[in-house]
């Protein structure tokens, strides 16, 4: 009896779903209305179980007219520094180069490159450096940046970071297997990008 | 679309694209300055736990600590 409920669910889900761009869908529902009709003919006097799909927050629909502030959710993986803030821009260090990121943008989805991430909240701008990490940039606003490693500018210690950009230059010049020199690449790439921070 | 795009210097050198991340991450910590590089250094390590199985029973199993992989 409650076997034939779960069949009916999962195929009218699988036709609603057809072919929509990720960038079109409308507002996510919160509960399955053909899961609890199939569910009230059968068993009409036992509530629905809840399906995953209720326990979800509801994806915001794409608005019509773009949105006056964008909406930023930045994660580590150790803490969540900005949950669902409300911004006018953010400038992402994408591999492409500095990225203004303003509501209403098309959605992307970006790799970062070792840089600095900066928010813009009416006059007040927060920097922090970036290891590396992606941009998920979605139709209604919403941003999503993930870092492995952020740190505010002033953390930083400048000295370190000469001694790791002399040390990196050498260790390339002195490397031999492809896979040293790509480190060594890499270490001198994160540690000038640390420089202009310090110095930009 | 070409699907042999120019790939990333270290890809192209064997890496992947976690073992990038983790170097870089590595790089910025060390570049901290003191209260918060200690802090920072913890985060850096990496525990896990290992247990092989035989005959469908799994073996004690043994914790390990490395920092991320070079």
């Amino acid at each position: 009896m409650l076997r034939r409920a779960m069949g009916l669910l999962a195929r009218p889900v699988a036709a609603a779903r057809a072919r929509s761009f990720s960038t079109d869908l409308p507002a996510a529902q919160t509960a399955d209305s053909t899961f609890v009709e199939a569910w009230n003919k059968v068993m009409p006097n036992m509530d629905p179980p809840k399906t995953p799909l209720s326990f979800m927050q509801p994806r915001p629909a794409t608005p019509s007219s773009i949105p006056s502030k964008l909406t930023v959710n930045f994660v580590l993986p150790y803490a969540s520094e900005l949950t669902t803030k409300e911004v006018d821009m953010v400038i992402v260090p994408a591999t492409t180069g500095q990225m203004g990121v303003l509501p209403g943008h098309v959605a992307t989805i970006t790799e970062l490159k070792p840089g600095v991430l900066s928010v813009h909240k009416g006059n007040e701008t927060t920097k922090y450096f970036i290891s590396s990490g992606f941009v998920f940039i979605h139709a209604n606003s919403f941003a999503d940046i993930i870092a492995v490693e952020a740190v505010p500018l002033d953390q930083i210690d400048a000295n370190l970071v000469q001694k790791g950009l002399a040390e990196f230059t050498q260790k390339l010049s002195s490397a031999t297997t492809d896979l040293e020199k790509a480190e060594a690449q890499i270490g001198i790439d994160v540690h000038s990008a640390l420089n202009s921070a310090l110095t930009g | 679309m070409a699907s042999n795009a120019a790939v990333p210097f270290w890809r192209a050198a064997g890496m992947t694209y976690i073992t990038y991340s983790n170097i870089c991450a590595n790089l910025v910590r060390n570049c901290l300055k003191e209260p918060d590089k200690t802090e920072a250094l913890t985060r850096e390590k990496v525990h896990f736990s290992i247990s092989k199985w035989t005959d469908g029973k799994p073996e004690k199993p043994t914790l390990r600590s490395d920092s991320p992989d070079e």
